[in-house]
């Protein structure tokens, strides 16, 4: 029913993939991030804020100060609210769709629904990252003009850029329930 | 290749490199290798049995028992509920009702199943009766729905019947039951996701099936929702109902005003709108000026939005009723912001104030004008200019300066007259005034616009002979038939003509450029603040605040789509899921109800801009309404 398993992301950080299965035609995912660490968040506030003390010692304005205060937290609250992503799912259901879920640390969730019809496939692809080349699940949409055209890709968990054993293990699932699907959709 | 390239964009991942393709699982290439066939495999293991969609409104879960009443979609095999009939009832008026709404909405709405709601103890013979009225009410399909006492365990099973005569030689289905909120759904506006922006016109086909299917049998079906909990009707039904309009009375006169209101101001409206179309307003002195103000457009635009609004002519599509709304509001926000201005101007008698500060104002910027000049006629800056020119020019524009001012002196008795009335025209919108005051604005400084073209017309006309007699120079000449540049051999007199232009030129460049730079940075000046004014009166044209209010407060009228949550399973019973809907991204509202404004886009990139400038070509911030289409 629920099984979790661990991997590790293009940088090496851990993450965690958790794989519910409702019923033979319905299995989601589930794959959290690295959580925010105490480290980095001690850094970037000390720098921010010895920053603001060095313009302080030399303006001598303590507007400066309270400036700094602000920025932190400001810059904090958007980031939690905005950029960074706790935890992203994929809720893939047999003959109705695909939702992909990403969860902010602020509980902010964005959610998209792809319908089963405009699904194409689901393929594993390679980029070149940074100075690096990494793989990516995606979801080719169809072209609703052409039948066999591809109009769009749609890459899946952009923000944890899982490996690929991970890749491997979803995209799996994700053909079988492909396959039962189209199989069903040609048989009548 | 480019397919990729722009999903990898949305990736943020930089440019793919190649594409792996696996195809169906048995044919998969390296690096994935080929899955073992598992015995955990859940799709294998498994005939290709269909999977069937039941939708189901969370309003009927408490419902007594009864029939299923709603629309089955062979295509997508999935079956809508939309309300259900209670016990006791008679068939042939059940079947009467469902022609009749079926008559009223175009929607194939059927009788799908039995609804079962055990509340107490399980009872056998209702569950035979049941089965019972499948034959009655024959369906491809046969639905059996049932909920156990506790709220938790549901069941469903999906029959296909052979024949009537044969139920033993049926086939069962999986059965997927999808609640939803059959308030929302049927209020809700489905937005075609903005995948395909270039294939926006021809998107109505393709957006009909899916779950745009669902909305709109939802939507169609309303005239199954009319009757009301209380009426006692032949056939008792569930499904959603109103709470009741509140302030009735004042909904029902609004609705009973509206049409003869609408008619009274459009005829009114249409006098108007002919009366500026009248031809003395189209000779010439007086065109060329109403195309220059922006006041003018501004007025034309009101005009424009008013007579949509109050067009007796009913919103063919919600996008066009929305659009009318999103004006209605938005002129209703712009003159409750101009009768505020209004008052705040009179309660402190403030238009007295400003004209007695105006001409103090004016008297100060000429004066510093003044000053500007004369350090420009002595030397600027250290820089040595050539005297002569430099004392032409700057007498030129000192006399300029005094013909202003002399005539803004002659104006000073009537411009609290005339303040007072543009004062008025706030009672038109906050847009109006602002556009007046930019208007005010150019006509007051209209001689730092006079200066400005004297400047850069003797600049241009000194950059243009300066790169012709460049190219004298290197003995090439400029080919007009040909419009390019071709070699040519000047005679010596030529030559010597041309060189000593040349450098005279050259030497009186400066003089005119520092002339050219200085009024061009106070043109420029102007023209900022003129721009913002302008920016600020579109951001008000533009702004559809009735779809934002709506965004805000009910979310799901403006559905992107749905998002789908697991609700608890237990095995051997079918998979419940929960539909809500994906309210639409505040900046997907803003691009997609954005108003029409009056056309004020800026007409140069930077890069022309700076190059108009070294040229010494004029520019305008007049909006222009022919250059809208490019």
């Amino acid at each position: 029913m629920e099984d979790e398993q661990n991997f590790s992301d293009i940088c090496g950080g851990r993450l965690a993939l958790q794989r519910r299965c409702y019923s033979p035609s319905c299995l989601e995912f589930c794959l959290s991030c690295p959580r925010i660490t105490l480290r980095s968040l001690t850094a970037v506030t000390c720098t921010v804020w010895l920053a603001a003390y060095g313009l302080f010692t030399l303006c001598e304005n303590s507007m400066i100060l309270s400036a700094a205060i602000f920025i932190t937290l400001l810059g904090l609250l958007g980031y939690l609210h905005f950029v960074k992503i706790d935890h992203e799912t994929l809720l893939i259901i047999d003959s109705l769709g695909i939702q992909m879920t990403s969860s902010y640390a602020s509980g902010k969730e964005s959610t998209t629904f792809i319908e089963m019809g405009e699904v194409n496939d689901v393929v594993i692809n390679e980029a070149i990252y940074m100075q690096k080349v990494i793989y990516y699940l995606c979801i080719l949409l169809k072209d609703p003009v052409e039948p066999h055209g591809i109009s769009q890709v749609v890459p899946l968990f952009q923000s944890a850029k899982p490996r690929l054993d991970c890749l491997i293990e979803v995209y799996r699932s994700c053909q079988d329930i492909l396959a039962h699907q189209k199989a069903t959709s040609t048989s009548p | 290749m480019g397919l990729v390239s722009r999903g990898t964009a949305e990736a943020g991942l930089g440019a793919a490199s190649a594409v792996d393709r696996p195809g169906p699982p048995d044919a998969v290439p390296d690096p994935i290798p080929t899955p073992p066939a598992e015995g955990a495999d859940p799709g294998s293991s498994r005939g290709p049995g269909m999977v069937l969609k039941a939708y189901f409104p969370t309003c009927c879960a408490s419902a007594d028992s009864g029939l299923l009443v709603g629309r089955w979609v062979p295509e997508q095999s999935s079956a809508v509920v939309l309300a259900v009939v209670h016990f006791p009832f008679i068939p042939i008026q059940v079947k009467e009702l469902l022609a009749q709404v079926q008559q009223a909405s175009q929607v194939g709405v059927t009788v799908l199943g039995t609804w079962c709601h055990r509340r107490q103890e399980p009872e056998e013979s209702l569950g035979h009766f049941l089965e019972g009225l499948g034959a009655i009410f024959s369906h491809k399909p046969w639905f059996q729905l049932c909920r156990e006492r506790g709220s938790k365990s549901w069941s469903c099973k999906a029959t296909r019947w052979q024949g009537p005569a044969s139920p033993a030689a049926s086939g069962e289905d999986q059965v997927m039951l999808i609640f939803y909120d059959q308030r929302k759904v049927l209020l809700s506006q489905l937005h075609p996701p903005a995948a395909l922006p270039d294939r926006q016109a021809g998107d109505t086909t393709a957006s009909a099936g899916g779950l745009a299917a669902v909305f709109d049998t939802v939507a169609r079906s309303e005239a199954l929702f009319q009757s009301d909990r209380f009426d006692e009707g032949p056939v008792r039904l569930s499904h959603w109902q109103s709470e009741g309009v509140e302030a009735s009375i004042l909904v029902e006169l609004a609705k009973w005003a509206a049409g003869p209101v609408c008619l009274l101001l459009a005829c009114l409206l249409s006098l108007v709108s002919a009366a500026s179309a009248c031809r003395v307003f189209k000779l010439w002195p007086l065109s060329f000026i109403w195309s220059k103000l922006s006041t003018c457009e501004q007025l034309r635009h009101r005009l424009e939005q008013l007579t949509l609004i109050f067009s007796t002519r009913k919103a063919k599509n919600p996008a066009q009723l929305m659009r009318k709304a999103n004006m209605f509001v938005s002129v209703l926000l712009d003159v409750a912001l101009g009768l505020m201005l209004l008052s705040w101007l009179h309660r402190k008698d403030l238009i007295g104030q400003l004209a007695d500060a105006l001409i103090p104002v004016a008297d100060h910027v000429a004066e510093e004008l003044q000053h500007l000049l004369q350090w420009l006629m002595g030397a600027p800056a250290g820089l040595k200019m050539n005297r002569a020119l430099d004392q032409v020019l700057g007498r030129f524009f000192l006399y300029h300066i005094h013909l202003w001012i002399s005539y803004i002196h002659l104006m000073s008795p009537f411009i609290e007259r005339i303040l007072w009335h543009v004062g008025l025209s706030a009672c038109l919108g906050l847009t109006v005034a602002l556009s007046i005051l930019s208007d005010i604005i150019a006509l007051l400084t209209f001689h730092i616009y006079c200066f400005y073209v004297y400047g850069a017309r003797l600049y241009c006309l000194k950059i243009h002979g300066l790169s012709s007699l460049w190219r004298l120079f290197r003995g090439k000449k400029w080919n007009v038939l040909r419009q390019r540049v071709d070699s040519c051999s000047y005679d010596l007199d030529e030559l010597f003509i041309g060189t000593l232009l040349f450098t005279v030129l050259v030497f009186l460049l400066p003089t005119t450029a520092l002339y050219y730079l200085v009024f061009t940075l106070l043109r420029l000046l102007v023209v900022t603040v003129q721009g913002l004014i302008h920016l600020l009166v579109d951001l008000i044209n533009s702004l559809p605040l009735y779809s934002l209010g709506l965004r805000l407060c009910r979310p799901y009228r403006l559905a992107a789509g749905v998002k789908f949550r697991v609700l608890e399973h237990e095995t051997g019973r079918p998979l419940r899921l929960l539909m809500q809907i994906n309210p639409l991204p505040y900046s997907r509202v803003m691009h997609t109800y954005r108003l029409p404004t009056c056309g004020c886009h800026p007409q140069h990139s930077w890069g022309s801009l700076c190059r108009k400038l070294f040229f010494g070509e004029l520019i305008y911030p007049w909006r222009q309404r022919g250059d809208k289409q490019d």
